[in-house]
């Protein structure tokens, strides 16, 4: 198991130097001008700015040294300067992640609480009518854009019912609660402020439903064929055997172990978490790094754009890594290569 | 992917007890799910081929008053210039239905391709190949989706072109697999020892096997790609505005939040659309793929 963690803990900064190889390449393949694609337009006319670009990214240099500076500036964490924002990258997507952070792990936990439940209830009635209701709930959610199903959501909660407040963080006239982490709804708690508290909570309850509804389907999946293939081993048999409940075989025999290969729900639902947060951040105006993401593509900003990528990615790998690990300790009977 | 069955009440091996019926017996008791999803998705086929033909308003003409809800003469309303939104939907399905088949296809083509290469050739090859495979996966789809997009600048083609460079990884390592597999069987070696070259032994007597997991995985990301192609267009890397694109009529619908019916065709359009490739999908799987049961 050593071998295998040490392989995935060398693996992955290899991949992450080919994913800024590609980055580096597709920065390169802006047509006309590579100073264009560095410079934002109206500064093309001031000679210090783009004396001092061409020499941060070797413009008149070889693409082998520009691709050496590339990788220096990346791993020192420059990201480049936005066009739009015209401030440096990693400056912007700082000030932007815990506000998708918050959105994410919001989601993350109704749709792990949901997602477990509804498998459980799936495998414990399986072929019944609870099953199949909430394979269907499951299967909606995965293949409704959510671009679509937040719209027509945030019409109706919050502008036919008015249950919910509109898009963004906080009302309009609100003011932010002075950071200590970046979550508004802890550090608006930090602060005493309890109100502030209630209304970040209630603005941040309909797009973390809508995040958790896209990913909910893979997590029922998982859990509830687990979870039918641990209830046919010997040692759920003895169980019932001994004359335990169905209930309880499930809950406390079956589940435990089903769950083990539930933990690479971290692994496999994150690639959708990202594409969902990228969309329901756009549909709720929420300012995070998704949002960013549709504006500097939107804009054709290729440093936003590279620049939101690098840090998917980096956040992808990393999870990946961390399911891998996790999953070769929780199960060691598993022979991963 | 773990084969470990599940142990049944009669310990047949799974094979033996699965392999009876000829392919055709099965088709006759195609489930439910199979028969709605194809059904559904050959209706979105036959409207993108013939929806010209069927004496409907101008998707891109003006039709009515503007943001009127649905009634009789206005099925599903009419858009922010007064455009009839049911045309609209069904004229996008002329976009969308290509754009998924044609990703997928080439997507196939090029992972069956470099995969099959991969898995047959091996040493230096593979390694080369594997690796761009593995880069490519390292990234979160939209968001590589979405940066090759904008380098090569908005426009349904593009759009296309990202999704293909997107998806053809996942192909080409199910295809290695296969190979790989298939390679080692005694057919093999009797053609390799019979003298066959090695594009006859890869075309003949490896690739026919190896095809039903690409089948299946490819039937279910249609429904994929119609989903990111519409996301793209929503953000605005894809179809711009007056083609009448699902994604860029949901963004058109999205500002026009109060006239909920404008975003609510094209969202039913691709949702029923998305549903029904991933019954048939998984209708395929069971039908082809014994163990998946």
């Amino acid at each position: 198991m050593l071998r295998f963690v040490l392989r995935r803990l060398i693996a992955t900064p290899l991949l992450l130097l080919g994913v800024a190889t590609v980055a580096f390449f597709l920065s390169q393949m802006t047509k006309g001008d590579p100073l264009s694609a560095i410079v934002p337009e109206r500064q093309m006319n001031n000679p210090e700015i783009v004396a001092a670009a061409k020499e941060k990214w070797g413009l008149d240099k070889s693409l082998i040294e520009r691709y050496g500076l590339y990788i220096g500036n990346l791993v020192q964490g420059d990201l480049g300067v936005s066009f739009t924002t015209r401030r440096a990258v990693s400056a912007d997507l700082g000030e932007r992640l815990p506000a998708t952070l918050e959105l994410v792990m919001a989601a993350m936990l109704i749709a792990t609480v949901v997602g477990i439940t509804l498998g459980v209830l799936s495998a414990r009635y399986r072929d019944r009518s609870v099953d199949y209701i909430s394979r269907v709930f499951a299967l909606l959610g995965s293949s409704l854009p959510v671009f679509w199903s937040g719209l027509l959501l945030l019409f109706l909660f919050s502008v036919q019912l008015g249950w919910v407040p509109g898009p963004g963080r906080l009302d309009a006239r609100s003011v932010a609660p002075p950071s200590i982490t970046g979550f508004y709804t802890v550090d608006s708690l930090l602060n005493g402020n309890i109100p502030l508290f209630f209304e970040s909570l209630h603005h941040l309850l309909l797009p973390s439903i809508v995040l958790a509804w896209s990913v909910i389907g893979v997590i029922t999946r998982l859990v509830r064929s687990s979870l039918l293939e641990v209830m046919g081993q010997d040692y759920v048999r003895t169980a019932r055997a001994k004359g335990a409940g169905e209930g309880r075989v499930m809950l406390n025999h079956a589940l435990r172990n089903a769950l083990i290969p539930t933990l690479t729900i971290i692994g496999f639902s994150f690639a959708y978490l990202i594409t969902g947060a990228v969309l329901t951040e756009a549909v709720f105006s929420w300012p995070g790094v998704g949002s960013y993401a549709v504006s500097s593509a939107r804009s054709l900003d290729l440093p936003g754009i590279i620049g939101v990528t690098l840090v998917g990615s980096l956040a992808f790998l990393v999870a990946n890594l961390l399911t891998d690990i996790a999953y070769a300790f929780a199960n060691p009977r598993v022979k991963l290569q | 992917m773990t084969a470990s069955v599940s142990s049944p009440a009669v310990s047949l091996p799974a094979n033996v007890a699965r392999s009876g019926p000829s392919f055709g017996r099965r088709l006759r008791q195609v489930p439910l799910p199979v028969l709605i999803g194809g059904f559904v998705v050959l209706f979105w086929i036959i409207t993108a081929l013939t929806v010209s033909f069927w004496g409907l308003p101008d998707p891109i003409q003006i039709a009515g008053k503007r943001l009127q809800a649905p009634s009789l003469s206005h099925w599903l309303g009419t858009d922010a210039l007064g455009r009839d939104v049911l045309s609209r939907t069904l004229y996008g399905a002329v976009y969308s239905v290509p754009i998924a088949i044609g990703v997928v296809a080439v997507g196939v083509f090029i992972g069956a391709t470099l995969g099959a290469i991969a898995g047959y050739v091996g040493g230096v090859v593979d390694g080369i190949i594997m690796r761009l495979v593995d880069v490519t996966l390292a990234f979160p789809p939209i968001l590589l989706a979405m940066t090759i997009s904008a380098t090569l600048g908005p426009g349904l083609v593009n759009a296309a072109i990202a999704m293909i460079i997107v998806w053809w990884p996942i192909y080409a390592r199910l295809m290695r697999a296969q190979v790989l597999e298939v390679k080692e069987r005694e057919h093999v070696e009797a053609a390799i020892a019979g003298g066959a070259g090695h594009i006859r032994v890869l075309g003949i007597h490896i690739l026919p096997l190896c095809w039903t997991p690409i089948l299946i995985n490819a039937t279910m990301d249609f429904g994929q790609v119609v989903l990111l192609a519409a996301s793209l267009s929503f953000i605005g890397l894809g179809a711009s505005p007056p083609t009448p694109e699902w994604g860029s009529m949901i963004s058109e619908g999205a500002a026009r939040f109060y006239s909920w019916w404008v975003a609510f065709g094209p969202g039913m359009a691709i949702l029923t659309l998305v549903l029904g490739f991933s019954f048939l999908g998984d209708g395929l799987r069971d039908m082809l793929d014994p163990r998946s049961k």
